[in-house]
């Protein structure tokens, strides 16, 4: 029992206090035993069950002693057995919440006793007693257990036999008892842990990659999504950070099924359990454990959900179909068969078989894969059902089948013979079914589990290799016909050298093996692995040296493997360094390729193809701005301009998706707009090509963002289009980039009356609900942009577009979030709407908007507030309404953001017109926080930080408090700005602060005379009023506090003053004049 | 050659040449539809110029066609157009020879340059075929496809039957040529096979100029029509 106790128990390895067991399934095992053992102790053994332990057990027992009837003398808190002992003593003796049980006998009817909690009393006993051998039978039987099992048993012999004590004798068998338990709890731990096969990093991948290509959106796939909580793998294939890799801890994995919330689960090498999950703002995983223990993931997620589980035997029962042998659990036998093999084989066809299941489950996803095509599919589909019968079968007629014969005999007869084959082997299977196998012939099947394609493939490459350029050319031919988009081809290519041998081939002067080779790579490329196969070999390089051939066939397949290949960046940078830019740019260039000689003619395709496929290869290109800079550099704006001219719908998509993806920079933004490109973007967006009006729009969106851009789209007839393209919400790329678009454009004023007109605003209305969100970003966008100007703001309202709006201030997208707090703050502007937007409870939806991480949304919703509390009805008690609403707007004030910082002093000035809740803010110490951040030179920052501060000075001594905390100073700063809406509010702020003498002072001493006198020039009536009210109260108020301080700092103290006086006095009155 | 007979000759081979080709020296070969080449006057020129340049100082006797030999002609093709394998030397020279009498006259020279350099993929097909086609019975059987297609794999020493990737290749060519299945190609199969796949005209060994000697062969012969007379 001991060694079972301490060698197979799995110990939590927490540090500290007692240790506890983990709740796993091997323990609980164990548990269960052990209970058995104790139970039925008092029936099969009742002398030994009368043996008083030398110490007695004791721990914390959660059972009540009300619990204990006849046999035991129960009180309130204690129980103590009839039974006792020689001395006297009870045998159990029970003190809430401890007790003591010094023999078996009551340990058996103590977990009779406790029932249903037998197995936690176990637990705790054991936790609390770990080494209770040594407590039932003394201290000398401890030692034993160190000793190896065969010796122990003779010593405790040796030692028993040595007194004949009849109490030693009971002890002996005791011990002899408590050693047959030990052993079998052993074996049993032995099969446990033989029955889990222990996981291994590659496993996991294995299944998460599996699981992967299986997810994503829509019905059929198994999962939403799967990934890793990290993306760093350690160099041992794990992801967990190495001190819980300690643990057996493999990965960590983000799932989401489809009708359940996100799962964050652990892959340890015990198996897969859930954990405490992984929340947004920590980057670590909760690693507890709060879920059961499976075998592998995918038996999780069969737990987990039930739409997981049902297309996962989807997927799998297509591939077993049409096997008749089939039971209940088509993919549960194989497995539980394999698992039988692996117990006996050794260790190394461990490995071997691990493998070939892995294959196997490889291969459900390729039959899945394999569409039916002309020459292969029948075949395929043979082989799988003859491995998976193999699966079944155990692999016993793995020598008679060999590997699948590398056939080229063409024609229909030799692919009967292969089915029948097939057949013949089903019906075999179905008599016989042993599972008795070498493990060696399993390892041969790993081969032969490979599709027929592999074997056809490595035969096409030995020819490419060893052919002159009449083989290849056929071998090349021969390797086009098979299903290149296929992923199985794909890699089989790859796995067998083929890759190396088509990039060779492409450095030979043998044009049709260069043009075979291109057309196979320009295939296998769309396979992303293979691109990076296709990169290291050093592939770009060559193939941009094909750029310069003169053949033009070739420059084609060159520039569209091109495209395929540069779709990650560092492809993307080699063909840069490599000057492939400036090649590919070359090739769009129509008329010089018109004027370059034609040689072949079997060779010649025509110049509008590879201007087609040079804007193809660009187009992949320019999404790295290096790129982006090159084509520009290289004059390719222009001459994708004058290919947008032409009305190849073909060649117009890449075109456009380059200039799209050059639209991004500002550079190219420029260039784009000197080439007249936004007349031909509008012309294209009338075409029917779908793609073709997405990536316009997408390219409109882009260059909108300058002002001139959005006028040409104007005049030359833009938005018409864009409008109606609105009513077409089937495609949500292209509704997206519409909406981008309109978006945009509708930044200019001109342009919110032309979507006026073509009742644009109506459908972005409608637009609001059930739209993915990058479509309702861009309508909200659109819609808040529109609402600056009063008459749309009444549309919106009366199209019911206020609601829909409202409700979108609860979403989490911070794109949207700012964008809807915008047309939120907009709409507000007119009281009706804000009628509507308070009775929907908006103002405090915008509120809570102010605790939202993002320092974007939380300024746009506080520049939405602003509008709202102008003009809701009672907004004082509004404002006041939100409980710890002011508190938090203040604290906003300790944002280092200068945009949040602007929009919260807009928001306070709107909030302290109300006095009472001047006098709120004013406890939270709004003064000293505005009075900080006063120190800044951001115009818009100022102007609304004056503002507030103007506002601030209108309750209690928040003047003087202003001047304490050395706000002024720095306030008279601000009117050396050169924004005059900066000078309007600071000599408004100026003005309130300057009626406290002090303040004058500090004024003064700042020289603010001078700047405000030249503001009383100002033309600006309130700036005028202002800057003269100021003056004069700091002559007044600050002559006044001269007189009594008796300090000569006011206007003698300088003598410019002196003569500008009269002055002074002049303008005062002619300002006063003018109100 | 007198000054005449040389101009009427051009006039005759040249791109959409309104003459009707002179009886008197031009005989016309039933299986070539069109009169006229694809070169145009001066092009036709420099190709008799050079022709008469190869064929060197054989003074024009009755009775007698001055032509290039079998050996001439494979020394041409070998130098200028890179070739090496002697069947298919030899099968281009056929395919030159339109009259089978041994050696490749003038207008033969003109014409078949015509298809070997400018040739539509209808005429280049048909060439090739005729050239694959080693027996002239209208089929390409697998023994002649295992014929030229014998050397066209690096040996293995250690291969046990150094015969069977030439088979195998065989096997892989007929499967993607032979439409009709049975075991030979037609002209009907090679022509359908080629149009879908251009690759495939020569699929039996290079009977036609690479790309790039052609380039240079042009560029060197239709440069300047008195380069050659120097040489």
């Amino acid at each position: 029992m001991g060694v079972a106790l301490t060698r197979s128990m799995q110990w939590s390895a927490a540090g500290h206090g007692t240790r506890t067991l983990e709740v796993t399934p091997l323990n609980e095992a164990i548990l269960t035993e052990i209970v058995m053992f104790v139970e039925s102790f008092i029936y099969k053994h009742p002398q030994e069950a009368k043996y008083v332990f030398v110490e007695p057990l004791e721990w914390k027992t959660n059972l009540d002693p009300s619990a204990f009837g006849s046999g035991y003398i129960v009180s309130e808190t204690t129980v103590n057995s009839e039974d006792v002992d020689k001395n006297g003593q009870p045998l159990l003796f029970l003190s809430v919440p401890q007790i003591k049980i010094r023999s078996f006998g009551q340990l058996s009817r103590f977990l009779f006793i406790a029932k249903s909690t037998k197995l936690k009393e176990a637990q705790a006993c054991i936790e609390a007693n770990r080494n209770p051998v040594a407590k039932i039978l003394g201290l000398d039987y401890k030692v034993i257990d160190e000793i190896s099992e065969d010796s122990s048993v003779l010593s405790i012999l040796d030692k028993i036999t040595k007194d004949d004590d009849p109490a030693s004798e009971t002890k002996m068998k005791i011990a002899m008892l408590l050693k047959q338990l030990d052993l079998h709890l052993l074996n049993h731990t032995l099969k446990h842990i033989s029955l889990e096969i222990r996981l291994n990093p590659g496993t996991f991948k294995n299944d998460i990659e599996l699981l992967k290509r299986f997810s994503g959106k829509g019905k059929q796939t198994v999962l939403e999504f799967i990934d890793y909580t990290s993306d760093y793998e350690f160099s041992n294939g794990c992801r967990a950070p190495p001190w819980r890799q300690l643990r057996g801890e493999i990965c960590y994995v983000l799932v989401k099924p489809h009708d359940a919330e996100i799962l964050c689960v652990t892959c340890s090498k015990e198996g897969v359990f859930l954990n405490g999950g992984k929340t947004d703002d920590e980057e670590e995983v909760n690693y507890e454990r709060t879920g059961e223990i499976y075998k592998d993931l995918v038996t999780l997620l069969r737990e987990k959900s039930a739409i997981f589980s049902e297309n996962m035997s989807k997927q799998k029962v297509r591939v077993n179909e049409g096997q008749q042998k089939e039971k209940d659990q088509p993919d549960e036998t194989p497995r539980k068969r394999e698992d039988a093999t692996l117990r006996k084989a050794s260790t190394a066809s461990h490995r071997s078989a691990l493998e070939s299941s892995r294959i196997n489950l490889g291969k459900k996803q390729m039959t899945k894969r394999l569409e039916p095509s002309l020459n292969w599919k029948s075949t395929v589909d043979a082989k799988g059902k003859r491995s998976s019968v193999r699966d079944t079968q155990g692999g016993k007629h793995g020598g008679r089948l060999e590997k699948p014969r590398p056939s080229i005999l063409p024609g229909i007869a030799q692919f009967r013979k292969s089915v029948q084959k097939v057949e013949d082997i089903i019906s075999d299977s179905a008599s016989e079914s042993e599972e008795d196998e070498e493990p060696s012939e399993r390892r041969k099947e790993a081969n032969a589990d490979l599709p027929s394609e592999y074997w056809q493939i490595q035969k096409l490459v030995k020819y490419l290799k060893r052919g002159n350029q009449t083989a290849t050319v056929i071998a090349l031919c021969s390797m086009k016909d098979f299903k290149l988009a296929q992923e199985t081809c794909q890699l089989a290519i790859r796995n067998v050298g083929g890759l190396e041998v088509l990039i060779n081939l492409l450095e030979t002067d043998e044009v049709k093996c260069q043009i075979g080779s291109l057309q196979i790579l320009k295939e296998i490329s769309h396979n992303p692995q293979i691109r990076r196969n296709i990169v290291e070999l050093g592939g770009l390089p060559v193939m941009v040296n094909i750029l310069d051939s003169p053949f033009k066939c070739l420059k084609c397949l060159a520039a569209e493997t091109i495209a395929n290949v540069a779709k990650f960046r560092r492809a993307r940078r080699a063909v840069r360094r490599h000057g492939g830019i400036t090649k590919l740019v070359a090739l769009l260039d129509h008329e010089q390729n018109a004027t370059e000689p034609a040689y072949s003619s079997l060779y010649e395709t025509e110049d509008v193809e590879l201007a087609r496929c040079g804007a193809l290869a660009l187009w992949s290109c320019s999404k790295s701005n290096g790129n982006k800079e090159a084509i520009r550099k290289t004059g390719g704006i222009h001459l994708l301009a004058q290919l947008l001219k032409t009305s190849h719908e073909n060649m117009l998509i890449p075109v456009v998706g380059t200039l799209q993806e050059c639209a991004s920079e500002e550079n190219c933004r420029a260039a784009i707009k000197a080439e007249r490109i936004i007349e031909n973007l509008v012309k294209n967006l009338n075409s029917e090509n779908e793609q073709l009006q997405e990536h316009c729009a997408m390219a409109i969106y882009q260059c909108a963002e300058d002002e001139e851009t959005r006028h040409l789209m104007r005049q030359h007839g833009g938005l018409k289009p864009l409008a109606s393209l609105l009513s077409e919400t089937d495609n949500k790329e292209r509704l997206a980039a519409v909406t981008g678009a309109i978006w945009k454009c509708s930044i200019s004023k001109e342009n919110t009356t032309k979507f006026r007109k073509y009742k644009a605003i109506e459908t972005l209305v409608g637009l609001l609900t059930d739209q993915p969100e990058e479509v309702l970003v861009n309508v909200v966008g659109a819609l808040g942009e529109c609402c600056q100007e009063q008459e749309n703001r009444v549309i919106i309202r009366k199209c019911g577009g206020i609601q829909p709006l409202v409700k979108l201030l609860v979403g989490t997208n911070q794109a949207l979030l700012v964008n809807v707090t915008k047309a939120v703050g907009a709409c507000a502007v007119e009281p009706e709407s804000m009628m509507i937007i308070d009775s929907l409870d908006g103002v405090r939806l915008l509120w809570s908007l102010l605790k939202n991480p993002h320092p974007e949304v939380k300024a746009s919703a506080a520049w939405a507030l602003c509008p709202c509390i102008q003009n809701a009805k009672d907004a004082g008690e509004m404002v006041r309404s939100f409980i710890g609403g002011l508190e938090l707007v203040v604290s906003l004030l300790k944002s280092d953001n200068k945009e949040v910082l602007a929009s919260v002093c807009a928001a306070i000035t709107n909030i302290a017109k109300d006095q009472e809740n001047l006098a709120i803010i004013t406890d939270y110490g709004v003064v000293p926080l505005l009075s900080k951040i006063a120190n800044t030179t951001n115009d818009k920052l100022r102007q609304h930080l004056a503002e507030a501060i103007s506002r601030c000075c209108m309750w209690g001594r928040n003047r003087e408090a202003f001047g304490e905390h050395r706000a002024v100073g720095l306030l008279v700063r601000y009117l050396k700005s050169n924004d005059t809406n900066v000078h309007r509010t600071t000599a408004q702020a100026l003005y309130q602060l300057s009626e406290d003498a002090d303040n004058c002072i500090t004024m003064h001493e700042n020289g603010a005379v001078k700047l405000l006198l030249d503001m009383i020039g100002s033309s600006d009536h309130d700036l005028q009023e202002a800057a003269a009210g100021c003056i004069s109260n700091i002559r007044r108020k600050g002559a006044c506090s001269h007189e009594m301080n008796s300090t000569s700092v006011l206007l003698y103290h300088e003598p410019p003053h002196t003569p500008l006086e009269p002055a002074v006095q002049q303008k005062h009155k002619t300002s006063h004049c003018l109100i | 050659m007198n000054r005449k007979k040389l101009q009427k000759l051009t006039d005759s081979l040249t791109k959409n040449s309104k003459h009707s080709p002179g009886p008197s020296f031009y005989v016309l070969p039933l299986n070539l539809p069109t009169p006229g080449t694809s070169f145009n006057k001066s092009e036709v020129k420099c190709l008799i110029s050079l022709f008469y340049n190869l064929v060197g100082d054989v003074t024009e006797r009755q009775g007698v066609v001055i032509g290039l030999d079998r050996n001439a002609f494979r020394n041409i093709l070998h130098v200028t157009f890179g070739m090496t394998d002697d069947m298919t030397m030899d099968r281009v020279f056929r395919g030159f020879d339109k009259d089978n009498d041994g050696c490749v006259s003038v207008t033969e020279w003109v014409c078949g340059l015509s298809v070997f350099l400018r040739g539509t993929l209808e005429e280049k097909m048909k060439y090739c075929f005729e050239v694959f086609d080693l027996n002239g019975d209208g089929f390409i059987s697998k023994e002649e496809m295992f014929h030229m297609l014998k050397n066209s794999l690096l040996k293995q020493p250690s291969e046990e039957d150094p015969d069977e990737g030439v088979k195998d290749l065989v096997e892989i060519t007929l499967k993607k040529m032979d439409r009709d299945h049975d075991g030979k190609l037609s002209v009907a199969d090679y022509e359908q096979a080629v149009r879908e796949e251009t690759l495939l005209l020569e699929a039996f060994g290079p009977c036609l100029p690479d790309p790039k000697s052609q380039m240079e062969f042009e560029a060197q012969v239709f440069k300047d029509p008195h380069e050659f007379s120097e040489m």
